[in-house]
């Protein structure tokens, strides 16, 4: 399965290797957020802010991935890599893999970029940091090819995405803080994984409790990975 | 090499169930070339994506190159070649490197899978093309990608879903040499279609399916040959008198037409007897029994029409 694991990676980051422009394309949005968003929140935001946006790239970077399954199902592909004894488990963590390191090369160079804004981190914090961002990718990328495979459709994939990122990410506190929020809305907020994965992901970087987000990380890995390998299985008995 | 017993799929719709197989029994033996034919939505895909793994049958149990369908589905899928229907290459991809990791996906070291990878290139006319991204090939040389990713591991059996659709003519008669050169070399081939004239080209022996149901099994002589005689036409003024003289004749005006077994060699014979009573012939036309017609003659139903409109 190792193996497997490995060369279905190498396949699909072949022609991301190839054409490493959408690497760059990528980084447009957590850049806009860095250079437009940031500075609103003052000199000392940055500390707060930078650890946010990582989770937030982390959802949004992986929850997409499931697009670049659709037209593999559409066409033949999956089906004539199904006919081979390759294991089903591989087909879905070799994607994962790839969606993850190009989370992670993205992460490093928003953290960079964001040194330049005058955010301060330590090596050891950096990779702490990208290590829990890489989980929360590895958990919602297995979630996005699983919801892929079931719903099909790349309209439908797509209302399912728009209508539940969007939620999650205003309810994970990754632009405000949720206490400045009514007492609902930070209740509301604490039901939500991301939100307590953001706060260990601010902890990571400033020092505090990192154990409810590590909880909750490690909860949403075994979930996404559980119900991903369990689609791929049904879908491609 | 194939052995099927009562295969069936049943599918849940929103209108009810829907039976698209029910219950096949398949046969094919070592070497074979067995062309599985039938009209759209007969069952032939259904059929061939559960003897591929690829779907679980509702009822029923196969052996497919040594392994059980049910109990060892990954024994079969080490010893099959499938090429489906649609395209099986990524189109962002390299064609060598879509070659030798299809080799690799089937276990082979990486120095075995570019060794087969280099032979597969020349056999089927892909040579120069390996740094070439899928989307620049013709449509033609796709199938040819596709048949060669099907052959990486050399499986002794291969299965193609309707292998030469949306193919122009040259690109068709091509694609059938390979075919015909894989049964050469003793690999057995298992293929769909609707076209006729692929199924005679390609195959030892047929299986028409209709409506889930296998109706008919011989090679294409065989069939043909069930149908009544080859098919006479005569144009002649006294077309109604030709019609007195055989059994279930048709005149549509000066045109008169029926049924006779080996027909070319009845035929000097016949138009002497017609002579004698005094027939003038404008015209005669013999025509051997098509595919179509041992398929009307099945099921009551024409695959022309829609063999000509794919």
């Amino acid at each position: 399965m190792l193996r497997d694991t490995w060369l279905v990676f190498c396949r699909v980051m072949l022609p991301v290797l190839r054409n490493p422009v959408v690497v760059v394309f990528g980084l447009a949005q957590p850049l806009l957020y860095l250079g437009l968003f940031g500075p609103l929140l003052g000199a000392g935001g940055w500390q707060w802010f930078v650890p946010g946006l990582l989770a937030q790239m982390a959802l949004f970077g992986t929850a997409y991935a499931g697009f670049s399954l659709l037209p593999e199902v559409r066409t033949g592909v999956m089906e004539r890599l199904r006919v081979t004894p390759v294991s089903r488990v591989a087909l879905l963590l070799g994607r994962v893999g790839k969606d993850v390191v190009l989370l992670v090369v993205q992460s490093l160079l928003i953290v960079l970029a964001a040194t330049l804004f005058g955010f301060r981190a330590s090596v050891g914090e950096v990779l702490l940091g990208l290590g829990l961002v890489a989980l929360l990718g590895v958990a919602i990328g297995a979630l996005s090819y699983a919801v892929a495979l079931k719903v099909k459709l790349e309209y439908v994939f797509a209302s399912v995405l728009s209508a539940t990122i969007v939620p999650v990410m205003l309810l994970s506190g990754v632009l405000l803080p949720m206490s400045n929020g009514p007492q609902w809305l930070y209740w509301l907020s604490r039901v939500n994984p991301l939100a307590h994965v953001v706060d260990a992901e601010r902890s990571l970087f400033n020092t505090g409790p990192v154990l409810f987000g590590l909880l909750s990380v490690a909860l949403l890995v075994l979930a996404g990975v559980f119900y991903g390998v369990r689609t791929f299985h049904r879908e491609s008995s | 090499m194939i052995k099927a017993r009562g295969l069936a799929r049943r599918f849940a719709t929103k209108t009810g169930p829907v039976d698209a197989v029910r219950g096949v029994d398949i046969d094919v033996a070592e070497g074979e070339l067995v062309g599985f034919l039938g009209p759209n939505g007969a069952g032939k895909s259904t059929t061939l994506r559960m003897l591929t793994t690829l779907l679980a049958p509702t009822a029923g149990e196969a052996l497919v190159a040594g392994h059980d369908l049910l109990t060892d589905p990954a024994g079969v899928r080490r010893n099959i070649g499938y090429v489906g229907q649609k395209t099986g290459a990524s189109l962002d991809q390299r064609v060598a490197d879509e070659l030798e990791f299809q080799a690799r996906f089937h276990g082979l070291g990486k120095h075995d899978a570019r060794r087969r990878v280099a032979g597969l290139l020349d056999r089927f006319e892909l040579r120069g093309m390996e740094k070439r991204t899928v989307a620049t090939l013709s449509g033609g040389q796709q199938r040819r990608l596709d048949i060669a990713m099907g052959l990486l591991h050399e499986p002794r059996l291969l299965f193609l879903d309707e292998p030469s659709t949306a193919l122009d003519p040259q690109s068709r008669r091509n694609l059938w040499e390979h075919v015909r050169q894989l049964g050469d070399d003793g690999v057995t081939v298992f293929l769909t279609t609707h076209y006729l004239d692929e199924a005679d080209f390609l195959s030892d022996r047929l299986l028409v399916i209709d409506n889930g149901t296998i109706v008919g099994e011989g090679s294409p002589d065989e069939l043909k040959n069930r149908v009544n005689g080859d098919l006479v036409v005569l144009g002649t003024p006294q077309a109604a008198l030709v019609a007195t003289r055989f059994a279930d004749a048709a005149v549509d005006g000066e045109k008169v037409s029926f049924r006779i077994p080996n027909g070319d060699r009845a035929l000097p014979g016949l138009l002497r007897d017609l002579g004698d009573i005094g027939v003038e012939l404008h015209s005669v036309q013999v025509h051997r029994p098509t595919l179509d017609d041992v398929f009307l003659t099945m099921t009551g139903r024409s695959l022309r029409e829609e063999a000509n409109v794919a």
